[in-house]
């Protein structure tokens, strides 16, 4: 199907898009990279009045740090991301995310900014971000909030942003050598949206003022099986604290099912997905059991 | 065996038949220089988009074509009514399927909406763009009807009847029964049962279903410009209805973007913009979005089978016994019929064995869902997936290897012709020796061995097998006989041009298969020439011979054996007045490299460019009576067995991940054999695409409706098909078998791949699946479907 | 830098394989349209037109892309190379020649996003084994081959290339 007709606008600063938008109205939409809203106006599901492509905000691109942040601007593409030596060294968990993200073609152009604004529920990007317990900057004409992402992603694909508010960047705290992530998924085929996932992150303790390689801190996020990005909560709480045994394992799974309540959908029953669960979250956690043992 | 057909000697002059050469019309497809029907744009052309309905079932009240009438660019808005006045409806039956009816259906609906999706509406403007803006102002006002959308309670008294005139849901039935299959059932050591299910889907051609039609009042002509795999059939049918006569309606089909059957029938939208055209006299172009593609392209395959097989303590089988049971959609598809599908598999299942009590019932219901028809292997992955299936499940109840209890039944090599009890004659098989080729690929005694210490660290893989025959090259007792206008013959025309090049002109198609490749084999070594100098026309119902087009792998066996004719006897034309020339015995002469030389001693006497420039320019100079006919067409049509049979036997080697349902494929093998193989690469091709696509049934593909009869699976998104990440190398092997009908000897290839593999899969899995004493039998094997069948889900 | 106003058309001036080219077009109208239809530059195709197929991939700024997901209005400035482009420069000569002697395309349909993509592998991604060259052709659906001559063609031109280096 062609797009349905629109008009267009090119705004060349944040200033510019903001302008831009009071006049546009209600209907007008902000084009990032395109790579989901494109497709969905292909469906002529809404008719846009505008699109105002924010693709040329200088301001938006590039990542950069600070003593213990790292900041990603909201129009970097996600093979951008996968490359960026920041990226790899801060939040390695992104690194591995990426490839899992679509195809090559679509991670060109896709923005970290676009798919956290999108909010899909079985995105890769919105659940790493609660996993690295990440800041959504967000920015109006009014000015600018800092959003946790645990409190950005509000439905199913609904975020915390307002009107007239744009993701600018995201802030994730600089991963020491004592953070352990990872992220795995279950796709039907490579690049599909998953039928479930996890991301997770923790710090390994290393010093000797509690057990040597308890978890500490865990964020165990689920994707594809809610509205949003889901915490286990009560998964965190039974592998915390002490070091990863396949007991502790067993144990997170075994209170999976009280944090998740996972829809069924075209891949299948809510039990599907509570198996999926219960498996990806071993199969995330077990290497790093058998990478402490190789270290012992 | 010809002296001209010798595929053992290769190293003979022109010798490309047997030979792997790369198509010569690939190169333009590698740099974009491909001519696909949206590539070609016409003066004063306009676009056409349709209004659907969003009802499985409904009456039509209205329709307000007004807000749309006054969009921009649009130049008409057209009605099911509007349309009628010049175009006539059909009826899709055949005359030999006893029984069979289906309703009169329209280019546009009229009245009633009878599946999601269906045409209610057309917009033409002066893009496709605005006629989409136009189609969201069409104001249909509906009243819903009840949908029948589940196959099974189809025929239900409680049911609703779709098309009243028809008296109720059944559109056709056929019992086939051959021996006492309840009477040997008794006398069996063992009988097993199961039911199997294979998922509606569709073909997805890459190139969506495309047409632009013109029509020029000033000469009363039609030309077409059509993505189709069968022009002539085209041609005739658009005279038909549209009221003219086939001489005044030329289809032109250049480039093909993928067919697979779905291609080769007439779709209502797309007759709807002939007569579109006819009635502006102007080209009109419809080219069907993905999302139109996934609802009005025919689906397939929707079936549920209860199968019984019967052994003997010694892996005998006894009997087979099959109910077949299939929705599909509100019409019969025309002109091939609907009716196909189901018939198929009555005439397939068990057909690689040898048994004596046969019993297979197909029951065909209408439902209000996309229609069927056939698509790439009509019916085979079905019947094949069901004899398989059962054969593995006797072996496991007998406790009998599954390769051992296939070699006690298969069919023996070396005792043909022979007939089965399905009663199709097969001229000659060679089940025995591909199953003894695939042994010696696969090292089954290895990997059962491998597949036994995996399993005690807790890894489940599965060997699975399927043995397979495939009806190709049909007669006219497919469709002819039933009174359809599709032609089972087909021709060729070979023509020597001045400076000794062939023309070759077909009537067969190329729809990225090779047909091309494979006829300029064949008018090369037929004529003597090097394969450079021929050029193949194709898909031009004003310039090719009359023919059927390319569906059921018929291109090589019956498209290729008329180019070998024409070839031969250009050759014999060529060599009278090259005789008349040299003064020598034309018997004496032969062509070679483009050249006339001395049989005996190969010696070079002329060149054909030389023969060419004095028959064309300086024919004073030769003998006045002397015929030079430099032109020649034949054409073959099979006489001796109403079709021929290929067969084979594949193998999958995959691994299930019983925590997450997934399947991975490890290894694909296929053995296989076509008869004469004019080009092994092309072959090998076919077969790897054909069993992807078969992959993509087994594991993937689905059209799924929810309980209002919408389709919810319309976007590529939704409608998962296999793509290279997944996908394992494919071994191909061959055993050759030639058909004694033709001196090519060629059956096809197009259709094997997609037979066998749904069924290897099922098994392998199934296989891996055995020691949780638990199977899957409805495809697609999803997670879900495994999960559920190991309580995990 | 040009004012930000809503326009219902955009006036663009790009670089079209290596052919500077001017032309106003309609927002909605996406990349492959604009190549098709405006420039006559038919060998790219849309297969869905929602980004899922990959017959669309061509190349912007360097990059592949899908060419059903990137509107013609954003292009200004912009350089965009198609098969038509890299046919005529040769630059991948040597992947089309395999794909011809592999028979890696059939009815040609997904060919021209295919070897897109596939120049990609050649250009960034040297040590690619045969499933790392699946999985970046995993986005560019083919129903003809079943893929292998796909993956043999690159591979093919991926080994011949390194060789030509060492």
């Amino acid at each position: 199907m062609k797009m349905p007709p629109f008009a267009y606008a090119k705004a060349h600063s944040l200033p510019e898009l903001f302008s831009l938008w009071t006049n546009a109205g209600t209907e007008a939409r902000v084009l990032a990279g395109g790579q989901t809203l494109l497709a969905t106006l292909a469906f002529r599901l809404s008719e846009p009045s505008v699109l105002i492509d924010i693709s040329a905000i200088a301001s938006l691109k590039g990542v950069t740090e600070t003593q213990d942040i790292l900041r990603i601007g909201a129009l970097t593409t996600h093979a951008d991301l996968g490359a960026n030596g920041l990226v790899a060294r801060y939040a390695p968990l992104l690194t591995k995310a990426v490839p899992l993200i679509a195809h090559a073609a679509i991670r060109n152009r896709g923005t970290i900014g676009g798919s956290l604004a999108y909010a899909d529920p079985a995105a890769e990007l919105p659940a790493c971000m609660v996993a690295l317990d990440a800041t959504i900057i967000a920015q109006s004409a009014g000015g600018e909030r800092r959003i946790p992402a645990s409190d950005f992603f509000t439905g199913l694909l609904t975020t915390a942003l307002e009107e007239h508010e744009l993701i600018t960047a995201i802030e994730v705290p600089k991963a020491g050598p004592d953070q352990r992530a990872t992220i795995l998924e279950i796709a039907r085929r490579s690049g599909d949206y998953a039928m479930a996932g996890i991301a997770l992150a923790y710090r390994q303790a290393q010093d000797g003022a509690v057990q040597d390689g308890a978890v500490q801190a865990p964020r165990v996020v689920f994707f594809g099986v809610g509205d949003g990005p889901v915490r286990a909560v009560n998964a965190e709480m039974a592998m915390s604290g002490a070091a990863l045994t396949t007991a502790s394992i067993a144990a997170a799974q075994a209170v999976l099912a009280t944090d998740l309540d996972p829809p069924g959908d075209l891949h299948g029953s809510p039990a599907l997905k509570m198996q999926l669960c219960r498996t990806l979250l071993a199969r995330a956690l077990t290497p790093f059991i058998l990478s402490e043992r190789t270290a012992a | 065996m010809n002296e001209l057909v010798r595929p053992s000697d290769l190293d003979r002059p022109n010798s490309y038949i047997g030979r792997s050469v790369p198509r010569p019309n690939a190169r333009k497809l590698v740099e974009g220089r491909a001519r696909y029907v949206d590539d070609v744009s016409l003066p004063r052309m306009v676009h056409v988009a349709f209004v659907r309905s969003p009802h499985a079932h409904a009456t039509i009240l209205s329709i307000d074509g007004a807000a749309a009438r006054a969009m921009p660019g649009v130049i008409k808005v057209l009605t099911g009514e509007n349309i009628s006045a010049i175009c006539d409806p059909w009826v899709a039956v055949l005359a030999h399927l006893k029984g069979m009816k289906s309703a009169p259906q329209h280019a546009i609906a009229i009245g009633k909406a009878c599946w999601q999706g269906e045409a209610v509406a057309a917009v033409v403007a002066t893009s496709r763009a605005l006629a989409e803006d136009a189609v969201g102002q069409v104001w249909v006002d509906y009243a819903t009807l009840p949908a029948v959308l589940d196959m099974e309670t189809a025929l239900d008294t409680a049911t609703p009847v779709i098309h009243a005139e028809l008296g109720d849901n059944l559109t056709f039935q056929r019992q086939h029964e051959k021996g006492d299959v309840e009477a040997a059932f008794k006398a069996s050591h063992t009988v097993v049962e199961a039911t199997f299910h294979t998922g509606r889907h569709t073909g997805v051609c890459l190139e969506p279903r495309s047409i632009l039609a013109d029509f020029n009042r000033a000469d009363n002509q039609l030309t077409v410009h059509h993505s189709t795999q069968a022009p002539h059939m085209m041609q005739a049918v658009l005279a038909k209805h549209l009221r003219l006569n086939e001489g005044d309606v030329r289809v032109i089909c250049g480039d093909v973007g993928g067919s697979f059957g779905i291609k080769v029938h007439v779709y209502p939208d797309e007759v709807a913009t002939c007569a579109i055209a006819k009635l502006l006299g102007r080209p009109v172009k419809f080219i069907a979005d993905r999302f139109e593609s996934m609802t009005t392209d025919i689906h397939a395959r929707d079936h549920r089978i209860t199968g019984r097989i019967g052994v003997d303590r010694d892996g005998a089988i006894t009997a087979i016994d099959i109910d077949d049971r299939t929705g599909i959609g509100p019409y019969s598809v025309y002109p091939r019929t609907s009716a196909i599908e189901g018939n198929q598999v009555v005439n397939l299942c068990g057909g690689p064995y040898d048994f004596a009590h046969y019993r297979a019932k197909t029951t065909v219901v209408l439902q209000n869902k996309t229609p069927t028809c056939q698509y790439r292997a009509v019916g085979h992955p079905i019947a094949c997936a069901v004899t398989e299936g059962l054969v593995d499940l006797a072996a496991e109840a007998i406790g009998m290897d599954p390769v051992a209890l296939r070699r006690r039944n298969l069919m023996k090599d070396g005792t043909y012709p022979r007939v089965s009890p399905a009663g199709m004659t097969f001229e000659g098989l060679s089940h025995e020796a591909c199953l003894d080729q695939l042994m010696a690929l696969i090292h089954y005694p290895e990997l059962r061995a491998e597949q036994a210490a995996l399993r005690q660290r807790g890894i489940y893989r599965g060997i699975g097998l399927a043995s397979f025959i495939e009806l190709t090259n049909p007669s006219p007792f497919m469709y002819g006989i039933g009174g359809a206008r599709i032609s089972a013959q087909d021709g060729c025309t070979v023509r020597m041009d001045p400076d000794g090049s062939v023309v070759a002109l077909s009537g067969v198609t190329e729809q990225g298969q090779g047909t091309e490749a494979i006829l300029a084999q064949i008018v090369a070594e037929g004529v003597g020439v090097s394969m450079s100098r021929v050029k193949v026309i194709t898909g031009d119902t004003q310039v090719t011979p009359y023919g059927g087009g390319t569906w059921a792998s018929r291109g090589a066996g019956i498209g290729g054996e008329a180019a070998l004719q024409a070839a031969l006897e250009l050759k014999r034309n060529i060599l009278v007045v090259a005789g008349a020339m040299l003064q020598a015995e034309p018997t004496a002469l032969d062509i070679t490299g483009g050249e006339v030389v001395d049989k005996a001693t190969g010696q070079v006497r002329m060149a054909l460019a030389e023969l060419g420039r004095i028959v064309y320019f300086r024919g004073d100079t030769l003998p006045k009576d002397l015929a030079r006919e430099l032109m020649v067409t034949r054409h073959f049509i099979t006489k001796d067995y109403p079709f021929s049979f290929t067969n084979g036997i594949q193998a999958s080697w995959l691994e299930v991940d019983t925590d997450t349902g997934m399947v991975k494929l490890l290894k694909h093998w296929c053995v296989e054999d076509c008869g004469r193989i004019i080009n092994p690469m092309l072959v090998d091709e076919q077969v790897r695409g054909g069993v992807v696509q078969g992959i993509g049934g087994a594991l993937y593909e689905h059209c799924i409706y929810d309980g209002e009869g919408q389709l919810t699976t319309t976007s590529l998104a939704d409608y998962m098909v296999p793509m290279a990440a997944e996908m394992p190398d494919i071994v191909v092997g061959h055993v050759e078998t030639p058909t004694r009908e033709s001196l090519l000897g060629a059956k096809g290839a197009g259709e094997a791949g997609t037979a066998g593999a749904p069924a290897a899969i099922m098994n392998a899995i199934n296989d891996a699946l055995r020691p949780f004493k638990t199977r899957v039998t409805a495809m697609p094997f999803t997670p879900m479907r495994i999960l559920e069948a190991l309580g995990k889900a | 830098m040009s004012a930000a106003v809503i326009q219902h058309h955009v006036d663009i001036a790009l670089t079209v394989n290596g052919e500077s080219v001017s032309r106003r077009v309609a927002p909605r109208q996406h990349l492959i349209d604009f190549l098709r239809l405006d420039l006559g530059l038919t060998g790219s195709h849309a297969g869905c037109e929602h980004g899922v197929c990959g017959a669309c991939t061509v190349r912007l700024n360097g990059v592949i892309v899908r060419g059903c997901l990137v509107l013609a209005a954003q292009l200004d400035g912009a350089l965009v190379e198609t098969i038509e482009g890299l046919s005529d420069r040769g630059t991948i000569r040597d992947l089309q020649d395999a794909f011809v002697a592999h028979n890696a395309a059939q009815c040609g349909f997904c060919t021209p996003g295919m070897l897109l993509a596939a120049a990609d592998i050649l250009d960034h991604q040297h040590q690619a084994d045969r499933a790392a060259i699946r999985e970046h052709l995993s986005g560019n659906y083919c129903r003809c081959t079943g893929y292998q001559a796909i993956v043999d063609a690159v591979e093919t031109t991926l080994l011949a290339r390194k060789g030509a280096r060492a």
